[in-house]
């Protein structure tokens, strides 16, 4: 269940080293409201960088709402209401004057269910390229979309068939098109919101494959309803219970030695 | 990952003064952001636009308008003493001209005869019509006496009502300076009074500006559209259920679906050429009718009656009828008895609408030659008649200056009707709806 | 079971909603004859290629049959040029406010704002043309007349832009709704995908909305042509009845509705080549709005079908 490579391996022993290393993400009293109604209570949480950080938990507990928070693609619902802080490397992203498309060039995010434009597989990943014109000439972008597709492990299967159109692809090929189009940009940060949900198993050992390779340069969150792909993906993880953080810390020790009932509960399959 | 750190050092600007916190934002995300702004401008703008062209409109029309729905009098004394005792018939044939001419000599005792005839045209040319008409309809005034309200003619009428410039000089205005002191002496007598026009709504149409009114337009927009409700609603409504519940997936109900789309977007000219190739010509049908015009007006609304139904029967809980048929009932039975009357808030919403566009339409009507001068109001289907919107084109038309506010003024009441009813559709439409 | 002693009547109700539905089939076969039939006793009397390619439309037709024939011309291509003319006037004020409208209400405006403005809109489209006519001539001609003299433009008091820019803003919510319709049924996942790679409101805009709109928001474009091209009564108040065809949007030209209603106004006897041009004219109108009409009703159904 806990499979590692040697340099993930590195990562765990930096991150539970204990706090020697400074989070790359920390959320201080978290408070999200939807109109009246409260998503989310005092969550406070640091993401440690590089690796995999899971937040798992029943449906509705708020782990999404808490990973829309960190790029704020909250901003893009109505009567949405955030409060608290969210720091990224010390400045909070919070605040009023900070740049958001900015923002989410360094915050990536890959959906549940994957969203390709219907454009061209060449198009939907120079697309980031292109708007943040971080690409000189057109030579460096077709280097870049390349890159990107290596990165993705999708390259071989598409090299012939750029120009084809991105929904034309299987589930699972799409969603590692999603992925590369995130990797474009080189963020920092990938989030993920339950990317393999949509998936049949085939595709997504693929998936949790490519997150473990991308885990070594990148710090990703990733949010599952699935335990078992928490167990094998994730360093660390925060369990998620009726809008708070119930309970959070290395992933080995949260499913074999759960501190709180509710964790253990939801872990063996009681509730949720 | 060296990448990430230069766009770390970028990003957080150059200004990193301690204890402020530096905005994360690009030099080159500036102008994107500024494109950003623009287009929201441009939509602001956009929006704007619109609603500003419809303030206009409304603004325009109640400036030019208002002043038709006042209109000035003058009160004159008659001596009927010579008509006391006669018979109705007699009464109707006397010489109601010199009747009115006496009463209006007694407003300016002094008035050589020369000049006589410029001061008899300050009022309405028909003044004497309707003396006989009020004695008619009341013969008491024969006995008590009789003080009357004449209406101005239209030029001394919007005088008395400040639309023309008294310091204009004589030959640019339609009066004289010797009408104008005639008009200040019986201002200053008290004499003339400015009432409410009730005229704008008893009268029907009339050569006259100051007389003219909308009786026998609204009488015949109501035909007009009991004609198209009557024929429009039961022919739309049943189309729509044989469509949505019974219609196997045929070529034929293809065929019909694709017509019905096809006909709510055919222009109404075409409609009106339909009616007079059609009705007036094969069939005869006499023109300039509230029958012909409504028929027309039917084959207009229907398609809209007939999609707007299809829609509300779909949105009926399949439950409903599930229900039904499992306790026996036929069909039918289900979809008049359970599913209809569930719809029909929706579809008589529908169906409102679509006869307040019927009453906008004007050109169909011109077409089966509404465009003419009617002087009264139809009795019934088969007299011509008028509509609230050919005879705002006619008066449009007119050259007389007093029709121009009359014209504006027929638009306010048919926006008003329009109001009322679109009104009444969403009291409907909130009120009857039924929750499942 | 028991026999069921409504069979009659259930028979006599599925007849009549049969022949309910066959009235709208009845209606457009009507049309058709009735445009048809008078048509072609045109067509007798006027070749249809003079009618169809002649440039010169002066259908003064002796009234009496003692008058000298003073033989009309029935060339049907001014009046085309003058039709065209007023509906690309209106367009060009219609799209772009139509579209930055459904814009402006689909990705930037709250929704309250949204709830207020877009009913507003609708209202422009359900005031009777006859209303628009009356303001064109009464606010619009004159500002238009004087703009015109004031840039040294010779203008006519019935001027194309005064109808044209009149009758666009009475097509603004046919554009507006149909893009707003089109740009709502983007699917919501993909404005996300945009905005989550940074892209502002209005590159998702143009590089994503736009283009997986773009046929709902044609078909909306062409119905609202086909029914500026229909349009009556605005341009039969304030456009011409001369059929001229002339570079200077100030000047007047007349269109295929106007002569309609011209022509048929007025003595309209049957055998008479003026009345039944207009059943030509009325012929012409009708195939190029339902071919118009199927068009964007097709590209509408085709957008449905991609998602």
């Amino acid at each position: 269940m806990f499979q590692e490579t040697s340099s993930q391996a590195a990562a765990v022993a930096e991150i539970t080293s204990g706090g020697l290393l400074a989070p790359k993400i920390s959320a201080r009293r978290l408070n999200v409201f939807y109109g009246h109604k409260q998503a989310l209570f005092d969550v406070d949480l640091d993401i440690f960088p590089r690796g995999v950080t899971a937040l798992i938990g029943p449906s509705g507990c708020g782990k999404s709402t808490f990973l829309r928070c960190l790029n704020r693609m909250n901003d893009t619902i109505e009567n949405c209401t955030v409060t608290g802080s969210v720091l990224l490397e010390g400045v909070d992203i919070l605040a009023s004057d900070i740049d958001v498309t900015a923002l989410r060039s360094r915050v990536g995010m890959v959906f549940q269910r994957p969203n390709p434009f219907p454009k061209s597989i060449f198009d939907n990943v120079a697309y980031g390229l292109r708007i943040h014109r971080l690409a000189q000439s057109r030579s460096e972008l077709e280097d870049r979309v390349e890159a990107s597709l290596r990165g993705a492990g999708l390259w071989d299967e598409v090299k012939d068939r750029l120009r084809e159109s991105g929904t034309s692809l299987s589930g699972g090929q799409q969603q590692r098109l999603c992925i590369a189009r995130a990797i474009a940009l080189e963020p920092e940060v990938i989030l993920m919101d339950e990317p393999c949900s949509a998936l049949d198993p085939v595709a997504t050992a693929k998936v949790e494959e490519l997150i473990g390779r991308l885990s070594e340069n990148y710090t990703i969150v990733i949010v599952t309803h699935s335990m078992q792909q928490a167990a094998r993906v994730s360093q660390r993880t925060a369990f998620f219970h009726m809008g708070r953080i119930v309970e959070e810390g290395d992933t080995r020790e949260i499913f074999t030695n759960p501190k709180d009932e509710r964790t253990e509960s939801y872990i063996t399959g009681r509730i949720g | 990952m060296d990448q990430t750190a230069t766009i770390s050092t970028a990003q957080f600007g150059a200004t990193d003064e301690p204890g402020q916190q530096p905005a994360i934002a690009l030099n080159r995300g500036r102008s994107r952001h500024a494109a950003d702004r623009r287009l929201r401008l441009a939509g602001l703008a956009a929006v704007g636009l619109a609603l500003w062209f419809l303030v206009l409109l409304f603004s325009s029309l109640v400036v030019t308008g208002y002043s038709a729905f006042t209109q000035v009098t003058v009160r004159i004394e008659a001596d009927l003493s010579s008509l006391a005792g006669k018979r109705e018939q007699e009464i109707r044939d006397a010489n109601w001209r010199a009747i009115l001419r006496d009463a209006l000599r007694g407003l300016a005792p002094d008035l050589p005869k020369r000049d006589e005839r410029a001061f008899f045209a300050l009022f309405t040319p028909s003044a004497h019509y309707l003396l006989r008409d009020a004695v008619l309809a009341d013969p008491s005034m024969l006995r008590d006496g009789a003080t009357f309200h004449i209406p101005l003619a239209d030029t001394a009428d919007r005088f008395a009502k400040g639309e023309i410039e008294r310091s204009l000089p004589e030959d640019q205005r339609r009066l004289t300076d010797v009408q104008i002191s005639h008009l200040d002496r019986l201002e200053t007598a008290g004499r003339l009074e400015r009432s409410f026009n009730t005229g704008l709504f008893l009268n029907s149409d009339s050569r006259f500006p100051e007389l003219a009114g909308l009786k026998g337009a609204i009488v015949g927009s109501f035909w007009l559209l009991a004609v198209c409700f009557a024929l429009s609603f039961p022919i739309g409504v049943a189309a729509a259920v044989w469509l949505e519940e019974f219609a196997p997936r045929s070529r034929f109900a293809t065929l019909v679906e694709i017509n019905i789309n096809n006909l709510a977007a055919v222009p109404s000219v075409v409609f009106g050429l339909l009616g007079l190739a059609v009705l007036l010509g094969w069939f005869g049908l006499p023109r300039s009718t509230p029958l012909a015009g409504g028929i027309v007006l039917a084959l207009m609304t229907m398609p809209t009656i007939i999609i707007v139904s299809r829609a509300a029967l779909k949105q009926v809980p399949a439950a409903i009828m599930e229900g039904a048929l499992a306790l026996g009932a036929t069909k039918h039975q289900a979809i008049l008895h359970h599913k209809l009357p569930l719809a029909m808030p929706s579809i008589l919403t529908g169906a409102i609408i679509g006869l307040a566009q019927a009453l906008g339409e004007t050109a169909p009507l011109l077409l089966i030659g509404m465009n003419a001068f009617i002087a009264g109001d139809p009795g019934g289907l088969l007299d011509p008649a008028t509509a609230l919107p050919t005879q705002i084109y006619i008066w449009a038309d007119s050259p007389e200056r007093g029709f121009l506010a009359r014209t504006a003024a027929a638009i306010l009441v048919l926006i008003g009707f329009l109001v009322l009813m679109n009104g009444l559709a969403v009291f409907l439409r909130q009120r009857l709806a039924k929750r499942w | 079971m028991t026999s069921r002693p409504f069979r009659p009547w259930q028979k006599l109700a599925t007849a009549g909603m049969v022949a309910a539905s066959v009235i709208a089939v009845l209606t457009t076969l009507g049309i058709v004859a009735a445009l048809a039939g008078e048509a072609i006793a045109f067509f007798r009397m006027v070749p249809l290629t003079e009618f169809l390619f002649g440039t010169r439309w002066e259908p003064q037709i002796a009234m009496r049959a003692d008058q000298v024939a003073g033989q009309g011309s029935f060339g049907v291509l001014p009046v085309l040029y003058g039709t065209l003319v007023i509906s690309l006037i209106a367009m060009a004020v219609a799209v772009p406010v139509g579209l930055f409208s459904a814009i402006y209400l689909t990705q930037y405006a709250s929704p309250r704002t949204r709830a207020a403005v877009k009913p507003s809109l609708e209202i422009l489209a359900g005031i009777p043309t006859v209303v628009y006519g009356f303001f064109a001539v009464l606010a619009v001609a004159p500002v238009i007349r004087d703009l015109g003299e004031a840039l040294g433009i010779p203008s006519s008091p019935n001027s194309a832009l005064a109808a044209g820019v009149v009758m666009g803003i009475m097509i603004v919510p046919f554009v507006s709704s149909m893009s707003d319709d089109a740009l709502a049924a983007v699917p919501q996942a993909l404005r996300d995908a945009s905005l989550a790679l940074g892209a502002t409101r209005a590159e998702t805009v143009w590089q994503v909305l736009l283009p997986a709109a773009l046929p709902g928001i044609a078909g909306g474009v062409l119905l609202a042509l086909s029914r500026a091209i229909g349009e009556t009564m605005i341009v039969v108040m304030a456009a011409g009845l001369i059929a001229k065809v002339t570079p200077n949007p100030f000047d007047a030209v007349t269109t295929v509705t106007v002569q309609i209603v011209t022509l048929l106004t007025g003595d309209s006897a049957f055998d008479n080549p003026k009345t039944l041009a207009a059943f030509a004219l009325g012929l012409l109108l009708f195939l190029i709005t339902l071919g118009l009409n199927l068009i964007a009703l097709h590209m509408v159904r085709r957008r449905r079908e991609t998602y």
